[in-house]
């Protein structure tokens, strides 16, 4: 079985029983992080031979070019840019030498994962060291060169320079020997700039993958192409699961010019049961076809399944006691007993598409004994083994190719798609290239589930908070596709992290209950997705919205209640090096927030403001956000505008700024999409929104006005794809009371449920 | 049956279905792939091409209706990738993704030809029937406007 690694762990933790190494090799001189045990090799032997398995490397070739390999999938965030300015700082190269490879699938390589806006959290600390070994390696073999003492000599501009005298390192590739080992403790000890020095980490740059995206140029998925392959269209079941083709007939079909055949897939790793696919010479021809064939199918148990029967699941668990207690702090049921009054309300979300732009699509071939998928994916590493499964062969037999893609937000963590591409060239013989129709997309996304949860808060006779409770259930993507990152509850029930985080907050509020509950009817009617963020998605929700509903109650501001439960005392004071300063950073962005909208100015009748926050996606690697919107709603109708959105971010050490707010103000408007535009609903066992007739996400004269700011702060790099997503959904709903007096407790936010809130 | 026509300053004639649409037969029969496939139904904007200098959905139009007309993709659109909205594309550092923003600059070009310094309004107008998953949208506006600013100074550079 292929072991998938935990990603939660900080880099500095990864630096064990490593070794860098540095030699010559057909591009040049490579730099890679190496098992220790190699170490004692000669280094161009075995960085030729590709002895090692390097997690992050690069090379300087003679030219002086430098390219630094990423294994990340670049979907919009740059990240290409973001690693390789990290690298280059340290290298102390001329950021006109450098340019980025993001390269296939290979076990040497290790694991190939983009999500959970864990990318520059994880690798910062580890591309600075090898930046710093490269610095120091060619320093020392430049003085040699230049035949002066290495203590005399600099680095600058992708130059050695010596009292007068200097050497490029295109120069000190082609003529000198590079060859080094550090071990792991030599790495940690490399001097590391200190943030003041920083030349590229922080100041602006422009995108190294932008050109190409403005052209026609850059290649997708969807636009591979390879000789002698097929256009396969899929044919998509009744039901996720369960379901049986029992007949098709094609006649009718066979006139279509270019049709050639429907082929019903026998699927080993029962990840696509009951599909059929249209092959046929281009991908129209299978769209044209398919409107003719039909085909039966003996259908799956959740044929019948409708969002409300997901929702009535979810609040028939929250009622009951089973689940994981993935928070227990303190004698909670004792302290709800004894308390003098207790607040409780339910929140509830509907289901949301991915709807990323490039319908998911893959090309499935045979290539020099091993089978290849061509395909734009965010988790190579977790869906390899599953492919493998289909194909019936060993996973060292599969590798994947890497394209851009044309939108993650998530979708493609989940690589399900690539697995008809594979059965299909299987079958055929021949590459088939499978493409989806929009509509095929969304009725086999991985959409966010649903959502109902209940929070209640216990006070004593002087209006102190002293217990809280958050019972939350959902559809859980990681027991659907990785079972190995299921976390266990105190009660040694198993949780899904992804599906609870954003509950265990930062606030004190006494004795503490967080209960994760999975809704095995989601689970059995589609394979529920992360995402932008998974979880928080709706706890935020929930705990944003509820914090708000506990201070209007208890007639107290709802930034100054906030700010108050925000001590930063116990369990809340952070630890090094992720979380230093602990809840007191939260206090600090939503204080700023308030301040930058003008909070408690008066406003238009009908318009408020409402404040939210959150950490992000995890306690582990907090990246502290506030957000101040400001809605006007109109009373007659209840429908919201959104006029404003202030967000202030606190993320440590800002790497790239402009892509990072790029990356805000895009996850920022998804929140205002969410909110306000999206939202769907299972009808007879699929969603009912397939296409933007009915799914309609925010268009351009929808965008508020934004303003955005992010914390001055040298501390530890974290995360910044998604924060800004789940910050905003609660901001309005409190907004939105705020401006008219209706208390909305499910997203999306509707015209009809504002006015019914307001009677 | 054999249609003919003019794209990107060539002329092709294609065998294939009066119903094709034009989107399958540029990127598939014709290779030029940065048009994109979206949602198959002229609501994203993907698929935006200039057929006869006018913004059309690709997507949605049959191979028939574009007999002898002249069609431009993102290919065609300038000689050097230098046409003023892909230049300010790079300078607002527009794109994320990027699967929209050959749609989007095809469909703002079209909006630019026709009125040369249009208001918040009209480029919302204009710009609406595009969507940007990435929600990129803040630098989609900034983009144009910044196009805008750059033609006229160039304008006066030349004038001056």
């Amino acid at each position: 079985m292929h072991k998938i690694k935990s990603p939660t762990s900080p880099s500095s933790t990864k630096l064990s029983r490593r070794g860098f190494m540095i030699g010559a090799t057909s591009v040049g001189v490579t730099l890679a992080f190496v098992p220790a045990a190699l170490l004692a090799s000669d280094p161009a032997q075995a960085l030729s031979a590709n002895k090692f398995e390097p997690t992050i490397w690069y090379s300087i070739a003679p030219s002086g070019q430098i390219t630094v390999n990423v294994t990340k999938a670049e979907m919009g965030q740059h990240i290409g840019t973001a690693f390789a300015r990290i690298v280059a700082e340290e290298l102390e190269a001329d950021w006109a030498d450098v340019q980025v490879n993001h390269v296939d699938t290979e076990a040497k390589y290790g694991a190939f994962v983009t999500g959970g806006s864990w990318s520059v959290w994880q690798n910062f600390d580890l591309m600075s060291r090898a930046g710093a070994a490269g610095r120091t390696a060619l320093v020392s073999e430049g003085a040699r060169l230049l035949g002066v003492a290495a203590g005399d000599c600099s680095a600058a501009n992708s130059q050695v320079v010596c009292r007068g005298k200097s050497i490029s390192y295109g120069d000190i590739v082609r003529t000198g020997n590079l060859s080094r080992t550090y071990t792991d403790a030599q790495l940690a000890s490399l001097p590391i700039k200190a943030a003041k020095d920083r030349k590229l980490i922080g100041s602006e740059t422009q995108a190294l993958d932008i050109p190409s995206k403005t052209n026609g140029a850059a290649i997708y998925g969807i636009d591979a192409t390879f000789e002698g392959m097929v256009y396969a269209k899929p044919i998509v079941p009744p039901t996720r699961y369960g379901s049986w083709v029992k007949s098709v007939d094609d006649s009718r079909a066979k006139n279509v010019k270019g049709y050639q055949q429907t082929l019903v897939l026998r699927d080993p790793s029962n990840t696509v049961p009951g599909w059929a696919l249209v092959i046929a010479d281009s991908f129209h021809a299978a769209q044209r076809a398919e409107r003719l064939i039909t085909v039966e199918w003996d259908a799956g148990a959740t044929a019948r399944v409708t969002e409300r029967d997901i929702l009535n699941r979810g609040a028939e668990l929250i009622e009951g006691s089973s689940g994981s207690l993935v928070v227990e702090d303190g004698e909670v049921d004792a302290t709800f007993a004894a308390a003098n009054s207790v607040l409780s309300q339910s929140y509830t979300t509907s289901t949301v598409l991915h709807f990323q732009l490039e319908p998911v699509n893959a090309i499935g071939l045979q290539k020099d004994g091993r089978w290849e998928l061509h395909t734009g994916n965010q988790w190579q590493s977790l869906i390899l083994p599953t492919l493998a499964e289909a194909l019936e062969v060993p996973v060292e037999k599969v590798v994947m190719r890497t394209y851009l893609l044309g939108g993650g937000f998530g979708r493609r963590l989940n690589g399900d798609y690539g697995v008809p591409a594979l059965l299909a060239a299987k079958a055929l013989g021949k590459p088939v290239k499978v493409v989806f129709s929009r509509e095929d997309d969304s009725r086999f996304d991985s959409p966010r589930s649903a959502s109902v949860q209940k929070v209640s808060m216990a006070f004593d006779s002087t209006e102190k908070i002293i217990g809280m409770q958050h019972h939350a259930t959902a559809g859980w993507p990681t027991s659907a596709m990785v079972p190995g990152f299921l976390g266990t509850g105190t009660n040694g029930e198993k949780f899904d992290p992804f599906s609870i985080n954003g509950a265990q907050h930062w606030y004190d509020v006494g004795a503490h209950r967080v209960r994760a509950i999975k809704n095995d009817l989601a689970n059995a009617t589609f394979r529920p997705g992360w995402l932008r963020s998974v979880g928080p998605g709706w706890t935020n929700w929930a705990l944003e919205s509820f914090v708000d509903e506990v201070a209007h109650s208890k007639g107290i501001d709802p930034v100054a209640l906030r700010i108050q439960l925000l001590t930063g005392r116990g369990k809340n004071a952070g630890h090094a090096p992720n979380s230093v300063g602990g809840a007191s950073r939260m206090a600090n962005v939503l204080q700023r927030a308030a301040d930058k909208a003008g909070w408690g100015k008066d406003l238009p009748d009908g318009v408020g403001m409402g404040i939210a926050t959150t950490f992000g996606q995890e306690r582990d690697m907090p990246t502290w956000s506030a957000c101040v919107a400001q809605v006007a709603v109109d009373k007659a109708s209840g429908k919201v505008t959104l006029q404003k959105l202030t967000v202030v971010i606190d993320a440590g050490t800002i790497v790239h700024p402009d892509g990072a707010l790029a990356q805000t103000e895009g996850a920022a408007l998804w929140g205002a999409s969410m909110a306000l535009h999206e939202g769907t609903e299972f009808v007879n066992g699929h969603v009912k929104d397939v296409n933007l007739n009915s799914y309609r996400p925010l268009r351009m004269s929808d965008v508020p006005e934004l303003d955005i700011e992010f914390v001055d702060s040298e501390l530890q790099s974290v995360g910044l794809g998604e924060p800004a997503t789940t910050v905003v959904g609660p901001a309005i709903g409190n907004a939105v009371f705020a401006a008219s007096g209706a208390r909305v407790r499910h997203l999306p936010i509707t015209a009809e449920a504002v006015k019914k809130a307001r009677v | 049956m054999s249609i003919k026509f003019e794209i990107n300053g060539v002329s092709v004639e294609l065998d294939a279905p009066d119903d094709t649409p034009l989107l399958w037969a540029v990127r598939d029969e014709l290779n030029l792939k940065g048009t994109k496939f979206g949602c198959g139904i002229g609501l994203c904007g993907a698929c935006t091409v200039h057929v006869d200098g006018v913004a059309q959905r690709s997507c949605i139009t049959p191979l028939a209706n574009v007999a002898g007309s002249n069609i431009t993709t993102i290919e065609g659109l300038s000689e050097n990738d230098d046409h003023p909205l892909q230049q300010a594309w790079v300078e607002a550092q527009t794109p994320q993704c990027g699967y929209c923003q050959s749609g989007q600059i095809m469909q703002a070009a079209s909006l630019l030809a026709y009125n040369a310094d249009p208001s918040d309004a009209e480029i919302d107008s204009a710009m609406n029937g595009n969507l940007c998953r990435c929600m990129a949208y803040v630098r989609i506006k900034k983009a144009i406007k910044l196009a805008v600013t750059n033609a006229a100074a160039k304008q006066e550079t030349q004038n001056a």
